[in-house]
């Protein structure tokens, strides 16, 4: 993963490529579901991010919704990125996205494709925009650990 | 002429500012504009010279305090061509059109009264009476828009009847820039007698105003888009309509007299709507923007704004890249999109290139039906950006897309 790192070619492929075809980029209408609606007032973006857990498990991530490129390919490698692992596992590599956004260090090999979005505190009013789905996948996790206890 | 040097020099933020290591050009004039160091210097001034309280003292600073405060109120009205006694200082246009919706709207209509506005209103112009509307009982309309989006007098005249109480409309529409035809809608308005509501935020700044001329009812601005202070701003009122109007807050200095039963006597307008400790600083910054603007001329500022406009909106239109939406717009608004790129995106692209521009989603009712997008791009021009700048935007504005806006994070 770290060659990839130095590659803005290859980076700026795989944001394309999420953006033109985003995907689990159709909300679903099954029972069974948690949900985030994420808009904020300082941006355009306004997405709806589902996921599906049971046992812990993440068995499916879903997003929908008016967003940039950013918002939309960070939101759609996340939902690869996550599904099918386990709440810990996803809030490892959730740590780990927040880390690099943040600058501070982190294991890239964690990330795969999301390494993407290393370098875009250089447009530091975006960086909202590479975390709003990952935002709503936190909050869902949460939300779902809480259900679990029960 | 404009002598842009000797202008441009007058402003702080003009002078080598940086953004993303690029020169900065600052394309957002829609939503506020550069200080000249006059208007800067003004508030210093008070700060500095006058620090006392307005309307209150015995003594001498606070009398000319006063002097200063009153020649602010007798500049803003020389500006719209209205009387002093109609002129309201308030913190900028969304509370003039609050204070006209909670004022007026709100003491006056009935169930059954017809609230006219159109599908293109900004928020601070129709969200006050949407409230005041679901209060009183009335009903709010839309004017329907043409295939441009423009606001038709006829349009508007097709809809009125003796139930239409108020009509409230921006005079420049800060999506698309088109200026409506307020005089005509007057006419029309004040025929059922029915009173005018016009937000002029995109408007007074831009181009001279005559109250009395366009005999609209109510204006509204902010000091903010036109080289003034934040938080300052005008509403101007007919006076007989002013009188018969509450005032949107009650305390100090708006009252002459009160009692413990509950008795109150307010003072004349403009003072009744003017309650607490006014924004003196703001004032006396405004009152010197008001000064500037009229020196250089507001004939002046608009034909030269008109150039500047055409010569960019005649570039982007050779551009294959570039969905320009109003390219007929009346004022100096440029509304687009990069093909194929997030309206987001592209405004990063122009950060990253030193460039200041909105991205933006509008109403929604106005993007869906006339434009077919979700967000787009607005570069508002304002009389002291120049020739180079809008070369260089036009120049990004060419080499646009997909590729150079995602190059911006690397």
């Amino acid at each position: 993963m770290s060659e990839l790192l130095h590659d803005p070619m290859i980076l700026r492929q795989i944001i394309m490529d999420h953006y033109e075809y985003p995907r689990n980029h159709e909300l679903s209408e099954e029972e069974g579901y948690l949900a985030r609606h994420m808009a904020s007032a300082s941006c355009i973006d306004d997405i709806h991010v589902q996921a599906k857990l049971n046992n812990n498990v993440i068995e499916d991530i879903r997003f929908d919704g008016i967003a940039c490129t950013i918002s939309t390919a960070s939101t759609s490698i996340m939902s690869e990125l996550l599904q099918g692992k386990t709440t810990t596992e996803a809030k490892a590599i959730i740590d780990a996205y927040y880390a690099m956004i943040n600058g501070e260090p982190y294991d890239s090999e964690l990330l795969q494709e999301a390494v993407a979005f290393h370098t875009v505190g250089k447009q530091a009013n975006r960086i909202k925009c590479a975390t709003i789905g990952w935002e709503a996948m936190k909050q869902i996790i949460e939300e779902g650990e809480v259900h679990e206890q029960k | 002429m404009i002598d842009l040097t000797a202008i441009r020099r007058d402003f702080p933020m003009l002078q080598n500012k940086k953004m993303q290591s690029h020169d900065l050009i600052y394309l957002d004039n829609g939503a506020t504009t550069f200080k000249p160091k006059q208007v800067i210097d003004a508030m210093t001034h008070y700060y500095t010279d006058l620090c006392c309280n307005a309307h209150r003292g015995d003594y001498e600073l606070a009398y000319r305090l006063d002097q200063e405060f009153e020649a602010a109120r007798t500049s803003a009205a020389q500006f719209i061509h209205a009387n002093e006694r109609e002129i309201i200082f308030t913190s900028g246009a969304s509370e003039g059109l609050n204070t006209v919706a909670q004022g007026y709207g709100r003491k006056f209509l009935r169930p059954g009264d017809i609230v006219l506005s159109s599908e293109a209103e900004h928020a601070s112009c129709i969200l006050p009476w949407m409230r005041v509307c679901e209060e009183t009982g009335a009903s709010l309309e839309y004017i329907p828009l043409d295939e441009q989006g423009r606001i038709g007098a006829d349009s508007v005249a097709e809809l009125m009847n003796e139930n239409v109480k108020v009509i409230v409309l921006a005079h420049i529409s800060n999506v698309l820039g088109y200026e409506a035809p307020i005089r005509d809608i007057c006419k029309i308005a004040h025929q059922y007698g029915a009173v005018v509501v016009v937000d002029g935020a995109q408007s007074v700044p831009h181009m001279p105003i005559d109250v009395v001329d366009l005999d609209c009812d109510f204006l509204a601005f902010s000091a903010h888009k036109m080289c003034g202070p934040t938080g300052i701003g005008v509403l101007y009122g007919k006076y007989a309509l002013l009188d018969a109007m509450d005032p949107l807050y009650l305390g100090g200095g708006s009252n002459a007299r009160f009692d413990m039963c509950g008795n109150i006597l307010l003072k004349q307008p403009p003072y009744k709507f003017e309650s607490g400790t006014a924004n003196i600083a703001g004032i006396l910054g405004m009152k010197a923007a008001f000064d500037y603007l009229s020196n250089i001329g507001m004939e002046t500022i608009h034909a030269y704004e008109k150039m500047l406009h055409k010569s960019l909106v005649d570039r982007l239109r050779t551009m294959d890249n570039i969905h320009l939406y109003n390219p007929d717009a009346d004022a100096s608004i440029v509304t687009f999109n990069v093909k194929d790129v997030f309206a987001q995106d592209a405004a990063t692209y122009f950060s990253a290139n030193g460039v200041a521009v909105r991205s933006g989603q509008h109403c929604a009712k106005l993007l869906c039906d006339k434009l077919n997008t979700s967000a787009t791009v607005r570069a508002s021009l304002y009389f002291y950006n120049d020739m180079k700048e809008i070369e260089r935007f036009a120049q990004l504005c060419e080499g646009a897309d997909m590729k150079t806006c995602l190059d911006v994070y690397f």
